[in-house]
C-alpha cells in the first residue's frame, strides 16, 4: 500500500484541495469518525470476541483465556498479550508470510494502548504466585481494509475483553484445575485510541484508506476513563509541531469520551 | 513502565533522582563522529550507560531492485541489539520490538534527509546497540543523525532525541533504566531543532493532558541540549586537527 503512482499523486492533490476548502473525501468533518459498529460474542468458542466495523475496515477479535506460567520477574501478575494480523483476504496487496514492519507496529501499538491503561487488572489473574497465572490472549484479525486499523483493532480487543467470560482455576496437586464458574474479566478502565492524520497543514481523525495512503504523518493517542493519556505512537514520514500535538491530545480526550460510551454500551 | 513496587527512592525530598541527577538534567552524553573506516558516515554515542554505533551507507544502488523508487531515494534503517548488550543474553535475531524501533527511527530521520535528490537509490542506516540502558532508541537516533551528516548526505536539519517521563508524579528529563522500570511514564521524543518539528513521539504510561504538554516541552529542551553535543561532534571531526571526544 506504499507504491506511489501518478494516480496517488492525483488523489493526494484532490484530497488536499478538498481539505483546503474544509472538506474531506468522504464528506466527513475533520473531527468526525466513520460509523462504528460492534458486535460481541460472535465466536462462542472464544472466551470473549468482537466483530468491529469502522467504516469499511473490519476486524474480528477473539480472546482465549488459559493457564500459563508467569513471566520470571513478575510472578504476582497474570499475562495479557494482544496481537494483530492482516489476513490475505483483507486487501489485494497483503501477502502471506511473516508480518512486515507495519503489521508488527500495528500489533504492538494496539497491545501497548490496552496494556499501559492497565485495563485488565493482572494482579487478579494469579492462580499460584510465581507458578501459575491466567493468560489472556487477544488476537485481532483484519478481514477488510479501509484505513485506520489501529483504532479498529483497539476497539475490537477492548470490546472483546469487556464482554469476555473468564474461567476459574484453583491450584491442585499437578497444576491448575478448572472450576465450574466463570466471571467477567477484572477491568479497571476503558482505553480508547484516537488516530489522527496530518495531510498538508490539516489534521483529520480516523483517516480512511485514501487519506491513509497520502498522509504526511499520523499519531495515535490512547486515553483512559479518567481522561488521562496512557499511550502514544507517532508515525509517518513527517513531523508535528508542539501546538499540533497539544491540539491532538485534546481531540483524543474529547472524542475518546464519546467512543468510550459506545464501547461501554456493547459490554452490557 | 508497569509502576512496579520498589524500595528504590526515585525522587528524594530535595528533588534529586535515584542516580543523583536533577529533574531537568540529562545523563552524561558523549558523541564522536566518523569512527568507522568503511562506512560512508558513522558515529559512536555514549548516553548514560548506552553504548551505540551507527553506520551509514549511501546513497547507493538499491537491492532488491523492486524496492527502488524512480521519484526519490529511500531510507532504510536497522536498529539491532547485540546478544551481550543486556543483562540476560538476547537472541541475536531481530525481535518485534527491534523491528518497530527500526521503523520509528526511520520515520524520525526521513523528514530531515533530502532523499528526493537521489532517486532510485537507498540510504542505509545501521544501528548497533553494544550496551543498552534506558532510552536506547533516542540515543540511537542521535547517533544515526550524526552519522548521516558525517556521510555528507544533504539534510534539512539534524534530528535530536531525548526522552522525558513521569517519575514520582514529577515530569523529568531523560528517564534512565530504573526510572523506566519503576516510574510512571516514558516518552521518547525526536525533534528537528531548526524546523521546530517533532518527528518521533511515543508514550508508555499514564499522564494528564497538562502533564502531556509539559512532558513534550521538557523533552524538547533535552533535544536542544543534545543538538549542541551533536554539532560539537561534527565540528570536532571536520574543523579541528585533534582527536578529542565531544562531551
Amino acid at each position: 500500500m506504499t507504491v506511489f503512482t501518478a494516480m496517488d499523486e492525483l488523489k493526494r492533490n484532490h484530497i488536499m484541495e478538498l481539505l483546503e476548502a474544509g472538506k474531506r473525501i468522504d464528506g466527513r468533518a475533520f473531527d468526525e469518525y466513520r460509523p462504528i459498529s460492534i458486535e460481541t460474542g460472535v465466536i462462542p468458542k472464544a472466551n470473549g470476541s468482537a466483530r468491529v466495523r469502522l467504516g469499511d475496515s473490519e476486524v474480528v477479535c477473539g480472546i482465549k483465556i488459559q493457564p500459563d506460567r508467569p513471566f520470571p520477574d513478575v510472578g504476582d501478575k497474570g499475562i495479557f498479550i494482544c496481537t494483530a494480523e492482516l489476513l490475505p483476504l483483507s486487501h489485494p496487496t497483503v501477502e502471506t508470510g511473516p508480518p512486515n514492519e507495519s503489521v508488527i507496529e500495528l500489533a504492538r501499538v494496539v497491545d501497548r494502548g490496552i496494556r499501559e491503561s492497565h485495563m485488565i487488572d493482572l494482579t487478579q489473574l494469579v492462580i499460584k504466585k510465581d507458578v501459575s497465572v491466567v493468560g489472556v490472549f487477544a488476537d485481532n484479525v483484519v478481514v477488510d481494509y479501509d484505513g485506520n486499523l489501529f483504532d479498529a483493532c483497539s476497539y475490537a480487543a477492548t470490546s472483546a475483553a469487556l464482554s469476555a467470560q473468564m474461567p476459574k482455576w484453583e491450584f491442585g496437586e499437578s497444576g491448575p484445575v478448572l472450576l465450574e464458574d466463570t466471571s467477567q474479566l477484572p477491568t479497571t478502565t476503558i482505553p480508547v485510541s484516537v488516530t489522527m492524520a496530518k495531510i498538508g497543514g490539516h489534521i483529520v481523525v480516523d483517516p480512511n484508506s485514501d487519506e491513509w495512503d497520502c498522509m504526511d504523518a499520523r499519531i495515535t493517542i490512547t486515553t483512559d476513563s479518567d481522561q488521562n493519556i496512557c499511550a502514544i505512537q507517532k508515525g509517518g514520514k513527517n513531523g508535528f509541531t508542539l501546538d499540533e500535538l497539544v491540539a491532538c491530545g485534546e481531540t483524543a480526550v474529547r472524542l475518546g469520551a464519546d467512543i468510550r460510551k459506545t464501547l461501554e454500551s456493547v459490554s452490557q | 513502565m508497569g509502576g512496579r513496587d520498589t524500595e528504590m527512592v526515585l525522587l528524594d525530598e530535595n528533588g534529586i533522582r535515584c542516580d543523583g541527577r536533577k529533574v531537568d538534567e540529562p545523563r552524561r552524553i558523549m558523541i564522536k563522529a566518523g569512527v568507522l573506516k568503511n562506512a560512508d558516515g558513522s558515529a559512536y554515542i555514549e548516553f548514560g550507560d548506552n553504548k551505540i554505533l551507527a553506520g551509514v551507507y549511501g546513497p547507493r544502488d538499491v537491492h532488491p531492485k523492486h524496492m527502488s523508487n524512480a521519484d526519490t531515494g529511500i531510507l532504510r534503517c536497522r536498529y539491532h541489539m547485540e546478544p551481550f548488550s543486556v543483562t540476560e543474553r538476547k537472541n541475536p535475531a531481530p525481535s518485534r520490538r527491534e523491528i518497530e524501533i527500526s521503523k520509528v527511527i526511520k520515520e524520525a530521520l526521513a523528514p530531515a534527509v533530502m532523499l528526493e535528490r537521489f532517486p532510485r537509490t537507498a540510504v542505509d542506516v545501521f544501528i548497533e546497540i553494544l550496551q543498552a540502558d534506558g532510552g536506547s532508541r533516542c540515543a540511537a537516533l542521535d547517533a544515526a543523525s550524526v552519522a548521516l551528516a558525517d556521510a555528507g548526505i544533504p539534510m534539512r536539519d539534524m534530528v535530536s532525541a531525548c526522552a522525558a517521563g513521569k517519575v514520582a508524579d514529577t515530569i523529568v528529563l531523560d528517564v534512565n533504566n530504573e526510572e523506566d522500570q519503576a516510574g510512571q511514564a516514558d516518552m521518547p521524543i525526536g525533534y528537528m531543532p531548526n524546523l521546530n518539528k517533532i518527528t518521533l513521539l511515543q508514550l508508555d504510561g499514564v499522564m494528564s493532558l497538562d502533564e502531556y504538554k509539559k512532558c513534550i516541552e521538557t523533552g524538547i529542551a533535552g533535544c536542544k541540549l543534545v543538538y549542541e553535543i551533536q554539532k560539537k561532534a561534527l565540528m570536532e571531526k571536520y574543523f579541528s586537527n585533534g582527536d578529542g571526544d565531544s562531551e
